[in-house]
């Protein structure tokens, strides 16, 4: 798919002219008329050597109207070319922002509209640049597009102009069009490989930039500062050749487009003084071709430039159309849960998974027959090794996936039933990799919803989080995120488990989401947590993923999950006695600790 | 906590000069390129000067057009074309190559200089500013060096060549072409400005639209499990419309002088007629003088038209130059003695703290006078609340930093006093979290001891009982770990930096153990190798766990930047009331729970 021709950067432009026709017309009316202004300078100046220029020389005499009449021609092309090239320049502008703000709204609506799964599929940079980089490239071309068809208008006219004034001169000038297209096309050709390659170059050095400063500790504590420079100059050296290799391209190329034109001029001239002599021509007429050559011949490199963003942006295009033709997302019912009740405590929900199966993969199941239930109010921990499903389980719970078989239900409803931003209502998820929005404390924790600060303050308490955000310079109007400031960790899970808390959901899953927070302070939250959504009447049913064998043992009940099945249900303590596995998993940690004990005994 | 210098207390040309300083290469046979860029120069008035000369001598020879003068005169012009086109190419060519060339140069100056940095290690939210430092902030000097820089030069060239001919053929003339375009060179100042600030907001309105638009990729499963879509859509909606917006308003303010330029050169042409004629026929002027001054014109109205343009690009080259500068302006805290520095010899290492106190610049001491002898070969753990000061005492132990007063002493040696790289021999750091780089497991062990070979690398992860978990990993040593690691599991992580400790094979050991909650399976690894890394070497763990307190030969109790109890664990567990014996209970609390 990545050869481009320049039939398919032509379908690419034809779909910015469809979408924006009034604009394309308007910026590519305002470039022919300044095309043909630009010609018809020529013009005066060729009509002002012959009619007044010349005459008031022989004569010795100025006539007065003739004088008054080249001021006002051109001070008039000059007025109309400068209206030409506001409207050709800000339709231009015009129109590439337009597209590129169109593109980027709709490559984001599918990015809200598509499922969880198909996220997981592509690489989150991968989405970035598609809605960045691949945007700007695919309408890249808009820029030059109005000059390159303004430019073929004014070809048009200085061609007929010249062959106007004389045919012979103006097949000789007609010559440096030609070589104008096909020198650019050369540069283009040669150029463009290496400018690409700088481009990736800067990109990598940035990378290692970025990974270096990210691992300074690692960098500095082990001493290897020298290496990493190393690393650094040798990107930085490839950058810096494939810069320069490029820069001597375009030094001989720029001066040999810029003398072309000039050679016309000379060549044009020479022959012209002879077709005067042999009165052919006229000098006003070898003057007005030798002023067309050259200011026909710049404007000429516009449908290089065209043509030279052709292959990058089409390939952008079709980045950008994938996005657009991905289908799927989640089907939704009309059912909601229902309203809280008259003093704002809200009882838990019922949960029951029956028969659930799900894979990515046909052949690599991640979850297979997974039935169970939670009762409303009670705490359940979902335990097991790496890579045994508990995560996925938890995106099935929250409905960012749909299991492949079986039902999740949530007080008896499918949660394919519920109507769109229904279950969000009642089901809160904390994952593990907490994010953080680009945004102030509050509306980190709210979202954008109706909550009071008391209610924040309160959620931030319970996730034990108010004490590090009230040190915060502007407590919560504190801006957060990437141009904010930055948390630990831990922090970042203490916000976003506030998040959810603040929503009072009846069913709040937390997928290791205290895993980078101190053992005490979980301990503390959990002991809030339980007591906040009072666990004992209509409190919020908790369903908890850990490791902890602290915060297993909080929970009411264990699902032991290995390989996406479940292999034991029941209390902590009952599995610890009937399920040896499960004192395996547990305990693994502790008895290995008695046998080094024991071996530095006997040392 | 020290800033990084922003060097915005230089001036344009210090600034100049100071770059220049650091990178030598830019102006290196900066005499020879200046001399081509005049010859250069000189060939864009070779056609306006050839045209009148054709048409004065040539077509309106007195005796009827000179074919001869005509041709010789193309010929004439011609070599001197190929000659200017030359020049040009070479200018070009050197131009480039010397401003990459010491720009090359200085972004690896940067680049290393910031390594020396001690925010990089204390304030991580700056690492994207740091680099920006060396990456865009370079490239966009080099953009305007070997682009805006080059027209600039062209520009000016050729604008003083043409007024110089036009005041050869005609001082009047050269007047009325200068009142012509003199309020635009007024102006521009002004435009420039303008354009400055427009570009400064788009600039802005990107990074927000960036930050918008990863909303609903990198937060995904939070935006659709909140189901807050509509909201995200919003803000997207809302930067993306600023964004326009504010790319329109500066295209539209370089489409307003930009159509200027061109009304000036249409006025330059009408007055260059009217006083041409007039001047004419009192024979002070010639048709194809008057000609060639239409030519000239031109050559004032593309240089005027981009001005504002290259101004701008020159201001925001400049600014990023100085904050590049402004990297190498900013003093690294720590000196390394290096080869007048103090060689520790091999073997466990004696630690000695004497009367170290620490406060970060501006902040409050979070040391007081602690003084501390380590026996060499002891197993230490360090305890004590959430900043009680015990992560400091790893940053000293470490020189990550140095204390404010007191000095810490390994072997007896003051580190201050002893050579860095021999010193980061001795002394390693396993941080919490082991960080990774994008490449493979061996790469990023290699970071413990370069030149380690693959098989070292099996034999040392063998030697901390690794081996299976190696030999169980897709690809071996050459499993590619993935950015930050992430291919791996966290535990997974802290193995490989254990691995890394073993081959790096230090004399004192520094550990700050990870307080994240990982797979059982693996906390039993992580343990085990770590007993292996520790024997044979001094070892100083902060500790977050019992085990880890219990199975040390001594422990050293932090509270509120004071030592508050030292001894083994057995001991100091019976001392009730004591800071330890509450660490204990909430520990004790954990596990039976």
């Amino acid at each position: 798919m990545e050869r481009a021709s320049t039939m398919d950067g032509l379908k690419v432009l034809a779909v910015a002219i469809r979408r924006e026709p009034w604009i394309f017309t308007l910026s590519t009316v305002g470039s022919a008329l300044f095309g043909a202004l630009t010609v018809a300078d020529a013009w005066v100046l060729g009509w002002s050597t012959d009619h007044v220029i010349l005459p008031a020389f022989r004569t010795g005499h100025i006539g007065t109207g003739w004088l008054i009449a080249v001021v006002a021609l051109f001070v008039a092309v000059a007025i109309g070319r400068a209206v030409g090239v506001i409207a050709r320049r800000l339709g231009a502008g015009v129109m590439q922002y337009r597209m590129q703000a169109h593109y980027r709204r709709a490559v984001t609506r599918q990015y809200l509209r598509l499922p969880l799964a198909w996220h997981q599929a592509h690489p989150t940079g991968q989405l970035l640049s598609n809605a960045n980089a691949d945007v700007e490239a695919a309408w890249a071309p808009i820029a030059p597009l109005p000059m390159a068809v303004g430019t073929i208008a004014m070809m048009v006219i200085a061609v007929a102009q010249m062959f106007l004034a004389d045919t012979v001169l103006a097949c000789l000038g007609m010559l440096v069009f030609p070589a104008v297209i096909l020198t650019n096309l050369a540069y283009q050709r040669r150029a463009s490989p290496l400018i690409t390659r700088a481009q990736q170059l800067r990109a990598e050095l940035s990378e290692v930039a970025h990974e270096s400063f990210d691992g300074a500790l690692v960098v500095k504590t082990l001493g290897r500062e020298g290496e990493e420079t190393d690393r650094f100059a040798a990107k930085a050296r490839e950058l810096r050749d494939t810069n320069i290799r490029a820069g001597r391209i375009r030094a001989a190329f720029d001066p040999t487009l810029a003398a072309l034109p000039d050679i016309g001029v000379l060549v044009v001239l020479s022959v012209g003084v002879i077709r005067v002599l042999h009165g052919h021509a006229a000098a006003g007429d070898v003057v007005q071709i030798g002023y067309l050559l050259t200011i026909v011949a710049f404007p000429i490199r516009s449908l290089g430039w065209v043509l030279g963003e052709f292959p990058r942006s089409v390939v952008g295009f079709r980045r950008v159309q994938h996005v657009l033709d991905a289908t799927g997302g989640l089907e939704y019912g009309d059912e909601r849960l229902p309203a809280l009740s008259g003093d704002g405590i809200r009882g838990g929900a019922r949960l029951e998974l029956d028969g659930v199966a799900f894979a990515y993969e046909p052949q690599q199941p991640l979850l297979s027959g997974v039935t169970f239930e939670v009762a409303a109010g009670r705490t359940v921990a979902i335990v097991g090794p790496t890579a045994s499903g508990k995560s996925t389980l938890t995106t099935l719970m929250s409905r960012l996936v749909d299991p492949d078989a079986g039902r999740i239900s949530v007080d008896g409803i499918d949660l394919r039933e519920f109507a769109p931003g229904a279950l969000a209502e009642a089901v809160s998820v904390v994952p593990q990799t907490a994010f953080v929005f680009d945004d102030t404390v509050r509306d980190n924790v709210t979202l954008g919803g109706e909550y009071a600060d008391d209610e924040v303050w309160a959620a931030l308490r319970a996730a034990q989080a108010d004490g590090f955000v009230a040190a915060l310079p502007r407590g919560l109007d504190t801006r957060l995120g990437e141009r904010g400031t930055s948390l630990s960790g831990g922090q970042r899970q203490r916000i976003s488990l506030a998040r959810a808390l603040v929503r009072r959901p009846r069913l709040l899953i937390l997928d290791d989401a205290t895993s980078a927070v101190d053992p005490e302070v979980e301990q503390r939250i959990l002991a809030a947590l339980r007591g906040a959504t009072g666990a004992s009447e209509g409190g919020a049913t908790l369903v908890v993923v850990a490791y902890r064998k602290a915060t297993i043992a909080l929970a009411d009940e264990v699902v032991h999950l290995d390989g996406g099945r479940i292999l034991a249900c029941g209390t902590h303590e009952q599995l610890l006695v009937t399920s040896p596995a499960y004192a395996e998993l547990v305990n693994a940690y502790e008895t290995e600790l008695d046998e080094l004990a024991e071996t530095e005994v006997e040392r | 906590m020290s800033a990084v210098e922003s060097g915005e207390q230089l001036g344009g040309i210090d600034t100049i000069r100071r770059g220049i300083h650091h990178s030598p290469e830019l102006v290196e046979g900066a005499g020879r390129t200046l001399a081509l860029a005049v010859v250069a120069s000189l060939g864009q008035v070779i056609v306006p000067v050839a045209v009148q000369q054709t048409l004065d001598h040539g077509l309106n020879h007195a005796g009827g057009p000179d074919v001869s003068f005509t041709v010789w005169m193309g010929v004439a012009a011609a070599i001197a074309l190929v000659v200017a086109s030359w020049a040009s190419y070479l200018m070009t060519a050197r131009l480039f190559t010397a401003a990459e060339r010491g720009l090359a140069t200085l972004r690896t100056k940067a680049f290393r200089h910031v390594h020396d940095l001690p925010m990089l290690t204390q304030n991580t939210e700056r690492q994207g500013a740091l680099v920006s430092r060396v990456t865009s902030d370079v490239d966009q000097i080099s953009q305007f060096v070997v682009y805006g820089g080059l027209l600039l030069v062209v520009s000016v060239g050729q604008m003083l060549i043409a007024s110089v001919v036009m005041v050869v053929y005609s001082w009047q003339l050269a007047l009325v072409v200068w009142i012509c375009f003199v309020p635009l060179f007024a102006t521009l100042p002004f435009f420039q400005k303008r354009l400055s600030q427009a570009y400064t907001i788009v600039r802005r309105q990107v990074g927000a639209l960036l930050s918008a638009i990863a909303e609903p990729v990198v937060g995904a499963a939070v935006v659709k499990a909140y189901a807050v879509e509509a909201r995200t859509q919003q803000r997207i909606d809302e930067a993306v419309a600023e964004n326009m917006a504010a790319q329109i308003r500066t295209q539209s303010l370089v489409a307003s002088f930009f159509s200027l330029g061109g009304l000036a050169g249409g006025l330059a042409l009408a007055g260059v007629v009217v006083l041409g004629v007039e001047l004419g026929i009192h024979g002070n002027l010639t048709s194809g003088k008057i000609l060639a001054f239409a030519f000239l014109v031109s050559l004032f109205v593309g240089p005027v038209q981009t001005g504002s343009q290259i101004l701008t690009d020159a201001q925001n080259a400049v600014a990023s130059w100085r904050r590049v500068i402004g990297i190498l302006d900013t003093p690294a805290d720590l000196v390394d003695p290096g080869a007048d520095g103090v060689t520790l010899p091999r073997g466990p290492l004696s630690v000695t703290f004497e009367d170290v106190s620490f406060a970060y610049p501006g902040g409050v001491p979070v040391l007081h006078d602690v003084s501390l002898q380590i026996v060499p070969g002891r197993r230490v753990a360090v305890v004590g609340e959430t900043g009680s000061g015990k992560s400091t005492i790893a940053k000293l132990l470490t020189r990550l930093m140095d204390p404010t007063t007191g000095s810490v002493r390994l072997d007896g040696v003051d580190v201050r006093q002893i050579e860095g790289s021999g010193l980061r021999r001795s002394v390693v750091l396993v941080p919490q979290e082991g960080f990774l780089f994008d490449d493979t497991l061996a790469a990023n062990a290699r970071y413990g001891r370069i030149g380690a070979t693959d098989e070292e690398i099996v034999a040392a992860a063998a030697d901390l009982g690794l081996g299976d978990w190696l030999a169980g990993l897709p690809h071996g040593v050459l499993t590619r770990v993935g950015q930050r690691g992430e291919a791996l599991s966290a535990g997974e992580r802290q193995l490989v930096a254990l691995l890394r400790a073993q081959l790096a094979d230090p004399d004192l050991l520094v550990l700050d153990e990870a307080t994240s909650a990982v797979d059982p399976a693996l906390e039993m690894r992580i343990s085990r190798a770590l007993e292996r890394l520790m024997l044979g070497r001094t070892s100083v763990t902060i500790a977050h766990r019992l085990t880890t307190a219990e199975n040390a030969d001594e422990v050293i109790v932090v509270d509120h930047g004071r030592i508050v109890q030292r001894g083994p664990h057995r001991d100091l567990v019976q001392q009730e009331g004591s800071v330890y014996a509450g660490l204990h209970a909430s520990w004790m609390a954990q596990q039976r729970a």
